[in-house]
């Protein structure tokens, strides 16, 4: 027992990985804060062009969510930010993040949100258009508020995987949680740094975990 | 009839889906002030029809003007032209997420520009029109299903149409409710806002309409006043139609 104390919860170690555990919690704030957004916007663009536009346009947004979804992110990312310079474009570390999630979280939310679209009956764009509303203002209040909320609990499952998968930042050079930690792990030879941030993860994410399954709840209520 | 010239005035619309014909050249004009009603078999185009006459169906071929505005010009502004067409529709079509007023306001504010305050003004006396004005902060899922079309009616006459079309507006009620809708569309009919129905309410029809309008396979077979239609159709469609509903 108190070798494993020792090992994985040594408060000794944690006062002394702080600096470094710390720093690699503000990158993966600051990555989260970048991705999900920019996630979102992908999202909403990829699920209206997959929902209103021509059908060309319809199949060339489904067979671009179906690509990025395919394509394994740490591979994208890799590509994005060592393939490309090849190519004459050097995005940067920051640059080939923001891309990489752009395309893949979008395709993911844009999948999600396509659903919702779908959800919501097409007599509410006709209602809206025929009182004089635009297409893009019948979408903005009367068919997207109602999509995202059909949809919300999977909205939020999803940016709950972002957050997860901005580790994979570490690959392009930018120190966040889980690099920082394994760093404090391999200079102190003890697991303690990894199981601080597995909490630092937990702290920031268990709100939205209970947002779901409140929000879950709540759309089981309704039904 | 007066002799003034038509608010509405359709001609030869058709309309196909796929290779289907569901509008083969039908003719309506309607006089201001005037209540056409439109009957028909299911499949018969009225509602087709209807939805042509603010283009929430494309025509594929013909001409319809409204107050003077040809709809089917490209150059026309259709989210302008549809400000003087409300619509009534079988399933209601309010907005969830909204209250009752909400549901009145959006437009205003979107397409009328009216500001927030003004919009709850004009919203609560549409509402106190069709007898809800206690109901005004309900969400529709709390209202019942009369009431439901009662606040799309208000939705719509807010923006001070020049026609109202119905699109079946009591066939999704329960029987007790129908009379509510009824009553609202009558004092309309006081006011003199000028009316396309398509429902089956003919006892409604009889009292209320200025002319009834048959259609059967995408085309108007026969239209004339209520008791001509009713009592004497010419066509023998006609006859096998309101021989079908008055069994009901």
């Amino acid at each position: 027992m108190e070798d494993f104390l020792f090992a994985f919860l040594n408060w000794d170690i944690v006062t002394q990985a702080w600096p470094i555990l710390w720093r690699g919690f503000a990158y993966t704030l600051a990555l989260s804060a970048m991705t999900v957004p920019l996630g979102l916007a992908g999202g909403v663009a990829l699920a209206l062009l997959a929902t209103s536009g021509p059908w060309w346009v319809r199949l060339l947004a489904a067979g671009w969510t179906d690509f990025f979804r395919a394509i394994p992110p740490l591979v994208l990312l890799v590509f994005l930010y060592a393939g490309l310079p090849f190519a004459g474009i050097d995005v940067g570390a920051w640059g080939a993040v923001a891309l990489g999630f752009l395309l893949n979280t979008g395709s993911y939310y844009g999948e999600v949100l396509r659903a919702g679209i779908e959800s919501v009956p097409r007599g509410q764009m006709e209602a809206a258009r025929s009182t004089g509303l635009t297409r893009g203002q019948a979408l903005a209040h009367v068919v997207l508020p109602q999509a995202v909320r059909n949809v919300l609990p999977d909205l939020v499952s999803n940016t709950l995987e972002v957050v997860k998968l901005t580790s994979i930042a570490s690959v392009v050079a930018l120190p966040e949680l889980l690099f920082q930690a394994r760093q404090a792990q391999n200079a102190t030879y003890n697991a303690t740094p990894i199981v601080a941030a597995a909490i630092a993860y937990f702290l920031l994410l268990w709100p939205l975990v209970r947002l779901v399954s409140r929000l879950e709840n709540r759309a089981m209520a309704g039904r | 009839m007066t002799s003034t010239a038509p608010i509405i005035d359709a001609r030869g619309v058709w309309k196909r889906f796929g290779g289907l014909a569901v509008l083969k050249g039908v003719d309506l004009s309607v006089a201001e002030r005037e209540l056409v009603f439109v009957i028909g078999p299911s499949g018969s185009g009225k509602s087709t029809f209807l939805r042509c006459l603010n283009r929430l169906e494309e025509p594929d071929d013909g001409s319809i003007q409204v107050d003077g505005i040809e709809l089917l010009s490209p150059k026309t502004d259709i989210n302008a032209a549809r400000r003087r067409i409300g619509m009534v529709f079988q399933s209601f079509n309010l907005y969830p997420h909204m209250t009752a007023r909400q549901n009145v306001m959006l437009a205003l504010r979107k397409v009328l520009g009216q500001n927030k305050d003004q919009a709850a003004t004009v919203a609560a006396r549409a509402l106190d029109r069709v007898g809800l004005a206690e109901r005004m902060d309900h969400y529709p899922a709390q209202l019942s299903g009369g009431q439901q079309q009662r606040v799309a009616i208000a939705r719509a006459i807010a923006l001070e149409p020049r026609v109202m079309l119905f699109d079946e507006p009591t066939s999704a009620l329960d029987p007790e409710l129908v009379g509510g809708v009824l009553n609202v569309m009558r004092e309309l009919r006081q006011d003199g806002m000028t009316m396309v129905v398509v429902s089956h309410e003919m006892a409604f029809a009889k009292a209320a309409a200025d002319r009834v309008v048959f259609m059967a396979d995408g085309q108007k077979l026969e239209e004339g006043p209520p008791a001509q239609i009713f009592e004497a159709p010419q066509h023998e469609r006609t006859r096998a139609f309101i021989r079908q509903i008055d069994r009901h």
